[in-house]
């Protein structure tokens, strides 16, 4: 046994996984295909088991543990989704065009979504977002991924300055920011689908009519912001209709319905913010936002993250070298964290390479996934980028500060036998297929 | 190839995920390129800078005997994040102190106006100054007590329990201090008075740095480097001190039971052998954690025992101040040896007469026998010599002349080249202060009349008194009195204003007050001394007994000046206290055993503490 046991333990982490990934490349790939629901079928079951078995690891039931060796179902959960997605939609004459089509498509999602937010492992379970780009390029529409970033955007603002009041108690600036967003997104789209000059000019005109309206009418009338910066957004809503109805162009009714649903999507933020997310991950997202500065409490780790990678300097401290990870300084530092490693002993250099070198691999699995001549290969293949992708930009993101807290590991960095296997079953599956692409053609 | 319309989005992937590490490199970038923060950051993470303090310097008396040395004493030191369980019953047991202290020093910790640099994070002083006595109990528990340290430090330690007003104390440095000092920081320790003040900067030494590599829970993971940044702190430099430590001893032993002090000096050094004040204390008690409660109790003793009476206080001469008169005097022209004048005993007018003998009397004479009249005449004739003139403008200089020549015996006003910190500048009245109390034109030679005998408004310190006495034993020039041996200060010669020539008479004045006068009964057998009592009326009570002198007469050893606080005459107290320090002095023995027994047993005030 090496010195330090962790790596020993990983090094026959390491072993076994080559063995799998080797098993894996000895099956017939058509196999992948015709069991992939038997598999997924297979692993919810181990999932929903999983629940009520697992014992209770730092709050979380998602770990069943066999003697020496503890294993995450959740792991596997994603290759089965994979498996069981691409199946689907390989299936014949099935198109993803139609919102209906995305139905049984978050079926497949949803479902070990749901059973691992059960097993209380919100990060396993957020990978399960990263689908949706396996969708866009499968035919899904690009404005879910628009909708998704503006949301996400408009959350931020609420949450991040809607404790910013305004002029005493006369609305806050959270609520003004967003409104002010969204009516500039009007007019974006306004532009974007104008068929001529006069439509932009006419939709940009009405807008700002509108808002420098309510503007004065507030400095007249001393309502609260908040009211008038809604009453703008509904004020253009309308405006937006009526100019479609006289010029009968049937493109307005997208942009009105979204502005309805991100001013609700507004006011519910709040409420989903305090009532929906546990504590804990308020607070991760309050230090993210730079709102708290909680440097003893949920801010620790990130702080602690920034300064080991930050004193890293260019050249790093060395190999072992390292004073804030070697002291224990950053937690979970050879898991969830192990990046601040390599930020602090190699620099900038050494973390550039390793991010040029995911860069690299994820650029490989995209040509992998468009030479494959099966669909089923194909959308597995970019299942398989899809789930790295967002492995990288979680783990990566949080350990540099720009993305909140969530516990997901490193692809083949962190330590941890699960997501290892997790991760090697995912890629050589991959390779399975691609090896057997050509064979139809024989 | 399938699906061709969609084939383009692959870009739209592609480019997202380039863009997203791309952001990814440009924060990297940002916090380990740009910013400077977080190295700082992880500086004061890992870089625990641990002072090293040096060794404080040893102090050792003329003879090389060691009088003041270092003992190791710990701190109790806490680090609030650490603290689990704290079992504050058996925490308090151990450490001998009561729960209410705990909490109340908790929270005084806590108080970021008492205490600016808290950190939950960083070691704090819990207590300090423990011996090894109090920690012993709480070493062996320490490991029950997560969140608390032990720290060493060194305290000073007394080989003798005296010269505690010579020596002063080390004390924590003041806020104010550590403001003018770069040198100081929160909790570390400085000399307050005494020596111990004077020669800080020596002393100290120069604290070192020893770089530690501490982990996140603040456990100490080896040195940084191998120790190769660590800077080695710099021993403070020991001191050799004038004192005597036997004449010390013994000048504290004749004091017992007494309010006084003595100051002997050797005249052609300005070397200080003794500096006794009594009340005194034993300087050990005002080290280590009773220092405080020790101070308070001092500063409320009602006999004042913190106040160096040695050079601090401050009393009228009385008769000793005759001597210098006699040299003034003479120097001024408004007398001679030959000058004669009348004495009518306790009949004297103004000034009566307390000794008896014959009429008229010489100067010789005058010295020997402690003539009130014959100094009050002298002095009149000194003053009034030239007449006073045009609004006493002529009186009026005569007194200014008289006046310095007695500041440059070193009167009335501190030795400011010496390397004592405390001294009072005692008093000679000035004219202005007269032309204020009396008028411009309302005083005479006769409104001060008692400035002749040495009372009234003039008032020196026993240091001024025994350095006078060197001025007369040097025949004409002091060396500063100071305390440091290997600081000579012998090319600094200052010269009192009055000739060589007038010396002699007085010197042998004061030889006959030995051989027939005042203090004809403490003469040490086969040697030839100089002395003069003194008798001097105070408000306080009893008269102050005092005696100044110097020995042997041909070329002179120690000079010395006694008070003794409402004890009563001079010849009684002060005069053969200083016989006993000369014997001890000069022949480093006393053969008069039974004189010693009887001055260190006698007390004249009750209230002085048993040490």
């Amino acid at each position: 046994m090496p010195v330090n046991q962790r790596a020993g333990k990983q090094f026959i982490w390491i072993l076994t996984a080559f063995g799998i990934g080797g098993m894996l490349l000895l099956v017939d790939s058509k196999m992948y295909n015709i069991f992939a629901y038997f598999i997924y079928t297979a692993a919810m079951l181990l999932l929903l088991v999983t629940i009520f078995v697992a014992t209770d690891i730092k709050g979380s039931r998602s770990w069943l543990v066999l003697g020496p060796i503890s294993f995450q179902p959740a792991e596997l959960a994603k290759v089965a989704t994979a498996l069981a997605l691409s199946k689907f939609m390989s299936s014949y004459n099935y198109k993803l065009k139609n919102w209906r089509d995305l139905i049984p498509l978050g079926m497949f999602v949803f479902l070990p979504f749901a059973l691992i937010i059960l097993q209380k492992e919100t990060g396993s379970a957020l990978v399960f977002v990263a689908f949706l780009l396996m969708f866009y390029r499968e035919g899904m529409n690009g404005i879910v991924l628009l909708i998704g970033t503006f949301a996400i955007v408009l959350f931020v603002i609420i949450i991040r300055f809607s404790i910013v009041p305004i002029q005493g108690d006369r609305g806050t600036l959270g609520m003004l920011l967003a409104m002010f967003i969204i009516v500039a997104a009007q007019v974006i789209y306004a532009i974007f689908v104008a068929r001529n000059r006069k439509e932009a000019f006419l939709a940009i005109t009405g807008t700002v009519i509108i808002a420098a309206a309510s503007y004065i009418v507030n400095i007249w009338f001393r309502i609260n912001y908040n009211y008038i910066a809604i009453f703008t957004v509904l004020a253009s809503c309308v405006y937006w209709i009526v100019i479609e109805m006289i010029n009968r162009y049937k493109k307005y009714w997208l942009i009105v319905a979204l502005s309805i649903g991100s001013v609700l999507f507004c006011f519910s933020s709040d409420y989903l913010f305090e009532k929906v997310l546990q504590p804990h991950q308020q607070i991760r997202i309050k230090v993210l936002l730079n709102m708290e500065d909680d440097l003893t409490g949920a801010g620790y780790n990130v702080n602690q993250s920034k300064i080991a990678i930050g004193s890293g300097g260019f050249w790093g401290k060395g190999f072992l070298n390292g004073t804030q990870t070697k002291l224990k300084y950053v937690p979970e530092q050879d898991t969830d964290f192990i990046f601040c490693t390599v930020g602090e002993e190699h620099g900038f250099w050494g973390s550039t390479l390793v991010l040029a070198i995911y860069w690299l691999f994820l650029m490989r699995l995209l040509r992998i996934a468009e030479r494959q001549r099966e669909v089923f290969n194909r959308v597995y293949a970019y299942c398989v980028a899809s789930i790295f992708f967002f492995h990288l930009t979680i783990n990566i993101g949080m350990v540099l500060g720009i993305m909140p807290v969530i516990g997901i590991p490193l692809p083949f960095f962190s330590y941890g036998g699960s997501s290892l296997w997790g991760f090697t079953v995912l890629l050589f599956i991959l390779l399975r297929l691609d090896a057997s692409r050509l064979e139809r053609l024989r | 190839m399938i699906n061709d319309t969609l084939q383009n989005r692959r870009y739209v992937i592609a480019i997202i995920m380039s863009a997203i590490i791309l952001v990814y490199i440009l924060r990297l970038f940002s916090i380990q390129i740009i910013e400077t923060k977080y190295k700082e950051g992880a500086d004061s993470n890992a870089f625990l800078k641990k002072t090293q303090y040096p060794p404080r310097g040893l102090i050792y008396d003329r003879n090389h005997k060691l009088l003041v040395y270092n003992k190791p004493a710990y701190d109790i030191a806490l680090i609030m994040r650490e603290i689990k369980d704290l079992d504050t019953i058996s925490f308090c047991k151990a450490l001998n102190i009561d729960k209410e202290y705990f909490i109340n020093r908790i929270a005084e910790i806590k108080d970021r106006r008492k205490n600016p640099g808290y950190s939950s994070y960083t070691p704090q002083l819990f207590m300090s100054q423990l011996g090894i006595e109090d920690i012993a109990t709480i070493q062996q528990s320490m490991y029950k007590f997560l969140g608390f340290y032990i720290q060493n430090r060194t305290l000073r330690e007394y080989t003798f329990p005296i010269a505690a007003h010579v020596l002063g104390s080390i004390g924590e440095v003041s806020r104010r201090r550590i403001e003018n000092d770069d040198y100081y920081t929160q909790g570390d320790y400085a000399g307050r008075d005494g020596i111990e003040y004077t020669y800080e900067k020596q002393l100290r030494g120069e604290k070192g740095v020893e770089i530690l590599l501490r982990d996140a829970k603040g456990r100490i993971k080896g040195s940084y480097e191998d120790g190769k940044e660590d800077i080695a702190p710099k021993a403070g430099v020991n001191l050799t001190l004038t004192i005597d430590v036997e004449l010390q001893k013994l000048g504290e032993k004749l004091l017992t039971g007494k309010v006084g002090s003595v100051v002997a000096i050797e005249p052609k050094t300005g070397e200080i052998l003794a500096m006794v004040s009594n009340p005194a204390f034993d300087p050990s008690i005002l080290v280590g954690r009773q220092r405080s409660k020790n101070y308070w109790s001092l500063v409320n003793d009602p006999t004042k025992p913190l106040i160096n009476r040695a050079t601090q206080a401050q009393y009228p001469p009385g008769s000793t101040f005759k001597t210098i008169q006699a040299l003034v005097c003479q120097q001024m022209g408004g007398i001679n040896e030959h000058t004669l004048f009348a004495c009518n005993g306790p009949g004297s007018s103004p000034i009566k007469c307390t000794h008896h003998h014959g009429s008229p009397v010489t100067l010789l004479g005058a010295i020997e026998q402690s003539c009130n009249p014959y100094f009050w005449n002298t002095f009149k004739a000194t003053l009034e010599k030239d007449g006073y003139g045009e609004k006493n403008h002529i009186f009026k200089k005569r007194y200014q002349e008289w006046e310095d020549r007695i500041r440059s015996f070193g009167f009335g006003g501190k030795f400011e080249d010496s390397d004592i910190y405390e001294q009072s500048r005692g008093n000679i009245p000035k004219q202005k202060y007269f032309n204020k109390y009396f008028g411009e034109t309302g005083w005479r030679a006769i409104t001060i009349r008692s400035l002749s005998i040495g009372q009234g408004e003039i008032l020196v310190t026993p240091l001024q008194l025994a350095n006078a006495m060197s001025i007369i034993a040097n025949e004409g020039y002091y060396i500063t009195p100071h305390l440091n041996k290997s600081d000579s200060m012998l090319t600094k010669i200052h010269k009192a204003q009055v000739d060589k020539k007038f010396f002699p008479i007085v010197n042998e004045g004061m030889w006959r007050v030995f051989e027939f006068g005042t203090g004809r009964a403490y003469k040490i057998p086969n040697t030839s001394m100089c002395g003069k009592t003194g008798t001097v009326q105070n408000n306080h009570g009893k008269d102050h007994s005092i005696f100044v002198g110097f020995a042997p007469r041909e070329n002179p050893k120690i000079a010395i000046a006694v008070v003794v606080e409402n004890a009563g005459f001079g010849a009684t107290w002060a005069a053969p206290i200083s016989s006993l320090m000369m014997e001890q002095y000069i022949y480093g023995k006393i053969e008069r055993q039974e004189l010693l027994e009887r001055m260190s047993t006698s007390i004249t005030n009750f209230d002085v503490k048993e040490r």
